[in-house]
C-alpha cells in the first residue's frame, strides 16, 4: 500500500499541513479528518504544503473542494504551496488555480495570510 | 511481471501475460497483460503500478505514464464506489493490450450498470464556484486519455481507455 501522512505545524498564525505520499480514494478520508479537526478548532488560516505529495487523484482534490466554503465563511482560506509539476498539473487540469491560491514557496503563502490580516485590521 | 495467472498471495491480486498475433492486416504482435484486483481502495496502488509499468515498457514518457495511471485509478475508484458500493469481496479486471501506437486498457466489473450519458459534462468554472464534489473522476479521465468509452454487456460493464504513442 502506498503511504500517506499529514503533519501539522504552526507558522505565525497560519496552520500548516505537510502532506506526504499518495493521496487517493483510500487515503482521502485522512485529509478529510484533518480539515474537520482544524475547522472544529476554528483554525481557518490553513496552508497545505505539498512538497512531499507524490500523487493526487480526484478523491483528494474533492476534499479541498468540500471544505473551502466553510473555511472562507470562517474568515480564513485554504492556500497551497510547493507542489511538484506533476501534482500541479492535476490541480491545473481541474481549474483549481481559478479558486485557490497556489504558491511555489510556503513563505510567500504565509506572507499573503499576514498581509490580509494587516489590511483587515 | 509474472508470466502466469497464479495468484500472488502477498497482495491478493492475479496477474497474467499473453502475447498474441490477433491483429488484422499487420504483422505486429499484440501483448496483453491482465491484473485482477479486489474491489478495495487500498489496492488502487496495485492498479496504478501495473499500468504504469506497462506504459513505461510501451515507450510512454513520464508525464503520459502518470496520466494513464491516474485515469485507471479514477476508473477503478468509480467502480469501487458506484458499481460495487464499497463491497470489498468483488473484483475488478484490468486488461492492457499493447500494439503500437495504441495502448488500450479495459477495466471490467460485474456490478451495477453505469450510464455515462446521465453524468453531465461539468462546466468547470461553474462547478468549482459552487464547490461541488464528486464526478471529477470522469472529467479527469477524459482529459487524460485520447478515448474513454463505456459499454454494458450481459454480465459485465467495461470502461475502455485508449492512449496513443506519438
Amino acid at each position: 500500500m502506498n503511504e500517506f501522512k499529514i503533519s501539522f505545524r504552526v507558522s505565525g498564525k497560519v496552520h500548516v499541513m505537510d502532506l506526504k505520499g499518495y493521496l487517493d480514494a483510500h487515503t482521502a478520508p485522512n485529509l478529510e479528518e484533518a480539515f474537520q479537526k482544524l475547522i472544529k478548532e476554528e483554525k481557518f488560516n490553513i496552508l497545505v504544503n505539498c512538497r512531499e505529495l507524490a500523487y493526487i487523484s480526484s478523491a483528494g482534490l474533492g476534499v479541498f473542494m468540500a471544505f473551502i466554503e466553510d473555511v472562507r465563511t470562517g474568515g480564513g482560506d485554504i492556500k497551497m504551496s510547493n507542489m511538484s509539476p506533476k501534482v500541479y498539473n492535476i490541480f491545473d487540469l481541474l481549474g483549481f488555480p481559478m479558486l485557490y491560491e497556489i504558491f511555489t514557496d510556503e513563505h510567500e503563502a504565509v506572507k499573503k495570510f499576514d498581509a490580509k490580516k494587516q489590511s483587515s485590521k | 511481471m509474472q508470466k502466469n495467472n497464479r495468484a500472488n498471495k502477498d497482495d491478493g491480486c492475479y496477474r497474467k501475460k499473453e502475447i498474441g498475433t490477433l491483429t488484422s492486416g499487420g504483422n505486429q504482435k499484440t501483448t496483453r497483460l491482465n491484473l485482477r484486483i479486489p474491489s478495495q481502495t487500498e489496492k488502487l496502488n496495485m492498479a496504478r503500478e501495473f499500468v504504469a509499468d506497462a506504459a513505461k515498457v510501451f515507450g510512454f514518457k513520464e508525464d503520459d505514464v502518470n496520466n494513464i495511471a491516474l485515469a485507471v485509478d479514477e476508473a477503478c475508484t468509480n467502480i469501487i464506489k458506484h458499481a460495487y458500493s464499497y463491497d470489498a469481496d468483488k473484483e475488478i479486471d484490468i486488461v492492457v493490450s499493447m500494439k503500437k501506437p495504441e495502448f488500450e486498457i479495459l477495466i471490467e466489473d460485474r456490478g451495477k450498470h453505469f450510464n455515462p450519458n446521465q453524468v453531465p459534462v461539468p462546466n468547470m468554472k461553474e462547478y468549482m464556484s459552487h464547490y461541488k464534489r464528486g464526478g471529477l473522476g470522469m472529467y479527469l479521465m477524459k482529459k487524460l486519455m485520447d478515448k474513454v468509452e463505456y459499454s454494458i454487456h450481459p454480465k459485465k460493464n467495461v470502461v475502455r481507455l485508449i492512449k496513443y504513442l506519438h
